[in-house]
């Protein structure tokens, strides 16, 4: 009987062989595809395994981490004032996932990015769990506060704040707000929470720093004023312009008209800025064509995507229009449609002497020892115009902060320059206008910031609503915390 | 045993016992899983268990009680089944302890049973029973030859076993398998132990008629082809485990008996056209069952396409087994650091092999299936060294059935074939799994030992300088 047990014990070797070799494909051949399966939830939980890094503002983390008891994802993101810096955190959860700056620099946050990898060997070898670095970035706590603050008490609205000679976003607020730590975990609770949000009217997840565009109105001006100096169309701003009033739209029978009885026959542009003529600028467009006019507005970054890093929607210059509408276009109407970043951008450059810095809001992303793992420096994006006309412009700005429509955002002891705006919008313009209103102010050591405010569908009563009286006086207190906080 | 005392022949081959061998190998089978056990309570704790006293001297004296009986009444056994079970014995004792720590897996019991209970301290228990019943082998069963006798009654034994998850009112339908019997609080799968009552009658019968089944044949295109009425009994084990399997919706147990039936039949025969039928009746059998049974069918779709979205509406076990395969490479997460509580249901049975993938890396299962090769090994030489065909039956017909668990069970939780409701012999916890292969190990031992035991000295003879004892 011994020759078929030989043969079964070789048939019992096979099975076993059999197992090994199938166990080699599934652990060594097959094992990274399984470990990074779609359906393996090890990625989630070891995602969620360790604290996660922090998102730093002024030196102090907004962001932190608390221990979820009863859930295989140990870890649950927390803020500090959520509501506050949703629009420039955005949300972590680890039911619905991440956006803006928890997504794009998740690979820091969570440890896993390939720049730590060398890190991350050594802590393998010697023992050590993997950290999440942290993202430094360029916001300024009191701007934040005063932006979000003003922003609360007037309903829906935006604010963006850029320092104009690096290019580093100071604030970046939006009402109505959420708070990303109602929906960080992973219960079905939270899970409700952010569908309610998302089904939300007044969509508080919308990110309207940068995310939502706004017919710009009056604020355009000081693009169609850039776009005037820089083709030749006038020297001097305190010249007269060839601007007949009432000024009827060119191929069109209808005059464009301004707001109230204001003195536009021919002003020159500083008086024209100061009062806000729409004749005035609207012939200046319609003179200057909509491809000197195109061209300016895509100096200041319009027509196209910013990323800081968060993606920014693109600001809209109509490319292709007729002469009224291009009128139109260039005192912010038609379709000519800005986010308030877009709008912050243009304030900067003129503050900046003509210079566009490229906007950013991450300065530095750190291991969790603090070492810089990547430094941002800033980058010129564009010269709009030269520094004469820019320096032209800012008096004009500073004549309509000083004397015009834009007095609310004086600060005693500062030079500030603003354009207001009043753009109307809905069917017939039946909706309350959105006010706008940008701004910069200057030290003695150049600009530290320039700023955009948006206010839309205000509960105030329609004649109440203007960029002067709305916006103003938040970007006032903007600029006065970021001058606050540099002395 | 000084039988060089006489000048006979034989007997002069004085065998070493081999026991201190064992006793050396029975000191790493228990501080093996005792440094495991600290691993895991370090990793998940960051402390060394508090039980670690306890569960050493509980390991260590089960592993010492078996010894001194191996050492006492089977003096000649082979010196490898002891160590390889008792290793076996406590890596599952430890993972299991392991499973029980999940806070994922203690939820799961509470939604499901409304509380969790440990399951480590009742494995620790059947490991004792089981080492008590091998113990009882050893001392009651002088020898092998005597089960012999009880052939036929282990014929109607193994029947009676097979058939009682059927008997209404006794048996447990756990999860779509029917092979549990509840009595009183215990829940016994019968099918465990039928499978060394069987492997006794297969032994018995075969014994008394290989002759008839391997001689009375008609030469057919190179084989031997079988009488007709010799298949009677082959019909009737295919018949058997075709009805478990439509009845008990039991893959596993089926195959088990069926091939553990035809390798007890070709060794017996030496008739290689035994296995031919065997193989064309199990692909019959399968294929025929599976036409109809869905429960098969659907076992058979979740092996083709374990991740598809049908699949996992029915089960994800085999999605998550895979997974945790996976994501243990080639080193393992190390013990108590994996998340193989994913698994969920049967985490610490079925699947328990698919924990020591996630944690112990490809370098440990295939030292937990080289450990496995080994035994059945062993067994194999020990049907090899048996001087008696009972005892060369009955030791391949309990290896080979080892052998086919083995693969079966980490085939399926591998993805290698549809998987089967079958335990991993000694890791996995389960009561009666653990009893009845410590049984068989007994069994296996007494073998060894009668094969290995040099013949007993003649009896004192005055004329042994001049006669030469001729012995069979």
């Amino acid at each position: 009987m011994n020759k078929p047990l030989r043969r079964i014990a070789i048939f019992c070797g096979l099975l076993v062989f059999a197992l090994l070799a199938r166990d080699n494909w599934l652990q060594y051949v097959q094992a990274d595809s399984l470990a990074k399966h779609e359906k393996n939830r090890r990625v989630t939980i070891e995602r969620y395994s360790q604290p996660r890094g922090d998102i730093i503002v002024d030196g102090k983390p907004i962001t932190g981490s608390k221990a979820t008891p009863g859930s295989d994802l140990k870890y649950k993101r927390t803020w500090k004032n959520g509501p506050m810096w949703a629009p420039v955190t955005g949300y972590s959860s680890q039911r619905i996932g991440a956006n803006q700056l928890e997504y794009i620099d998740d690979g820091i946050l969570t440890g896993n990015d390939d720049r730590l990898f060398f890190r991350r060997t050594l802590d393998m070898l010697t023992g050590e769990k993997k950290e999440g670095g942290n993202v430094v970035t360029t916001l300024n706590g009191a701007a934040q506060k005063a932006a979000y603050e003003g922003l609360k008490g007037r309903g829906k609205g935006a604010v963006a704040a850029i320092d104009p000679s690096t290019g580093a976003i100071l604030a970046l607020a939006s009402t109505p707000s959420y708070d990303p730590g109602d929906f960080a975990g992973n219960t079905n609770d939270e899970a409700q929470k952010f569908l309610d949000l998302d089904k939300d009217k007044d969509k508080p997840l919308v990110n309207r720093a940068l995310r939502e565009t706004y017919p710009p109105g009056s604020t355009f001006k000081v693009v169609t004023a850039a776009a005037a100096l820089e083709n030749g169309l006038y020297d001097d701003i305190d010249g007269k312009t060839d601007s007949p009033l009432p000024w009827t739209m060119p191929n069109t029978t209808t005059p464009l008209k301004n707001e109230g009885d204001i003195p536009c026959k021919n002003a020159s542009l500083r008086e024209a800025l100061r009062v806000s003529c729409n004749t005035v600028f609207g012939k200046i467009g319609s003179d200057l064509g909509k491809d000197k006019m195109l061209e300016t507005a895509k100096k200041f970054g319009f027509n196209s995507e910013q990323f800081v890093p968060v993606r920014s929607n693109a600001s809209n210059f109509p490319e292709d229009m007729d002469k009224p509408q291009t009128a139109l276009s260039s005192i912010g109407q038609f379709e000519t449609a800005a986010t308030p970043l877009q709008m912050a951008m243009v304030a900067s450059a003129i503050a900046n002497d003509g210079t566009l810095m490229e906007p950013y809001m991450v300065d530095e992303l750190q291991a969790r020892n603090l070492d810089t793992v990547e430094k941002h420096s800033p980058k010129e994006m564009s010269e709009p115009l030269s520094k004469e006309n820019a320096q032209k412009l800012q008096e004009m700005m500073e004549t309509v902060v000083e004397e015009g429509t834009g007095t609310n955002a004086k600060i005693p002891g500062v030079t500030v320059g603003g354009k207001t705006g009043t753009a109307q919008h809905g069917v017939a313009n039946s909706k309350n206008p959105y006010a706008w209103f940008i701004s910069y102010a200057k030290t003695d050591s150049g600009s530290p910031v320039a700023v955009a405010v948006v206010v839309e569908d205000s509960k105030a009563s329609r004649d109440d609503i203007s960029g002067g009286g709305l916006a103003a006086p938040i970007a006032r207190d903007v600029m006065k915390a970021v001058i606050n906080s540099k002395k | 045993m000084s039988s060089t005392t006489h000048t006979s022949t034989i007997g002069a081959i004085g065998a070493p016992s081999r026991r201190n061998t064992e006793l050396a190998l029975l000191a790493f089978a228990v501080v093996i899983p005792l440094f495991a056990y600290m691993n895991v309570g370090l990793a998940l704790t960051g402390e060394v268990p508090t039980g670690m006293l306890g569960y050493g001297m509980g390991l260590g004296l089960l592993a010492g009680v078996g010894h001194i009986v191996v050492r006492k009444f089977a003096a000649y056994a082979d010196p490898l089944l002891l160590p390889l079970a008792t290793v076996l014995n406590g890596l599952g004792l430890v993972v299991i302890w392991r499973l029980d720590q999940s806070e994922k897996l203690q939820a799961r019991a509470e939604a499901q049973f409304g509380a969790f209970s440990p399951s480590a301290p009742n494995q620790l228990m059947y490991s004792a029973i089981g080492i008590a019943l091998f113990v009882g082998v050893l001392i009651f069963l002088k020898d092998h030859r005597v089960l012999q006798r009880y052939t036929y009654i282990s014929m109607v034994g193994a029947i009676v076993l097979l058939l009682l998850p059927l008997v209404p009112g006794l048996g447990e339908n756990i999860f779509g398998a029917k092979i549990w019997i509840r009595v009183g609080g215990f829940t016994i799968q019968p099918g465990e132990f039928a499978k060394i009552v069987i492997a006794i009658f297969f032994a018995g019968y075969l014994m008394v008629k290989r002759d008839a089944l391997a001689l009375a044949s008609r030469r057919f295109m190179g084989l031997y082809l079988p009488r007709g009425r010799d298949l009677g009994p082959i019909i009737v084990v295919w018949a058997t485990s075709i009805l478990i399997l439509v009845f008990e919706t039991d893959l596993g147990t089926s195959l088990l008996f069926f091939g553990m039936f035809v390798v007890m039949l070709y060794v017996a025969t030496e008739r290689t056209s035994w296995i031919v039928f065997g193989l064309l009746m199990s692909a019959v059998g399968a294929v025929g069952v599976a036409s109809f049974e869905p429960h098969v069918q659907q076992r058979v779709d979740a092996w083709l396409n374990p991740f598809s979205d049908a699949t996992l509406q029915q089960t994800d076990q085999i999605a998550q087994s895979l997974m945790a395969f996976g994501s243990g490479g080639v080193l393992g997460t190390g013990l108590g650091q994996g998340n193989s509580d994913l698994i969920g249901f049967a985490a610490n049975s079925d699947f328990i092999l698919a924990t020591f993938g996630e944690e112990m890396g490809l370098a440990g299962v295939m030292a937990i299936l080289l450990i496995y090769g080994l035994i059945v090994e062993r067994g194999v030489r020990t049907a090899l060294a048996a001087r008696d065909p009972f005892g060369k039956l009955l030791a391949i017909g309990l290896s080979g059935a080892f052998a086919i668990q083995v693969f079966v069970v980490s085939g399926g939780v591998m993805g290698l074939i549809p998987l089967t409701g079958m335990t991993m012999p000694f890791l996995a916890y389960g009561g009666s799994s653990v009893i009845a292969n410590w049984a068989l190990i007994g069994i296996l031992i007494r073998i060894s030992d009668t094969a290995r035991r040099p013949a007993p000295s003649p009896a004192p003879n005055p004329d042994a300088e001049m006669t030469q004892v001729v012995r069979p």
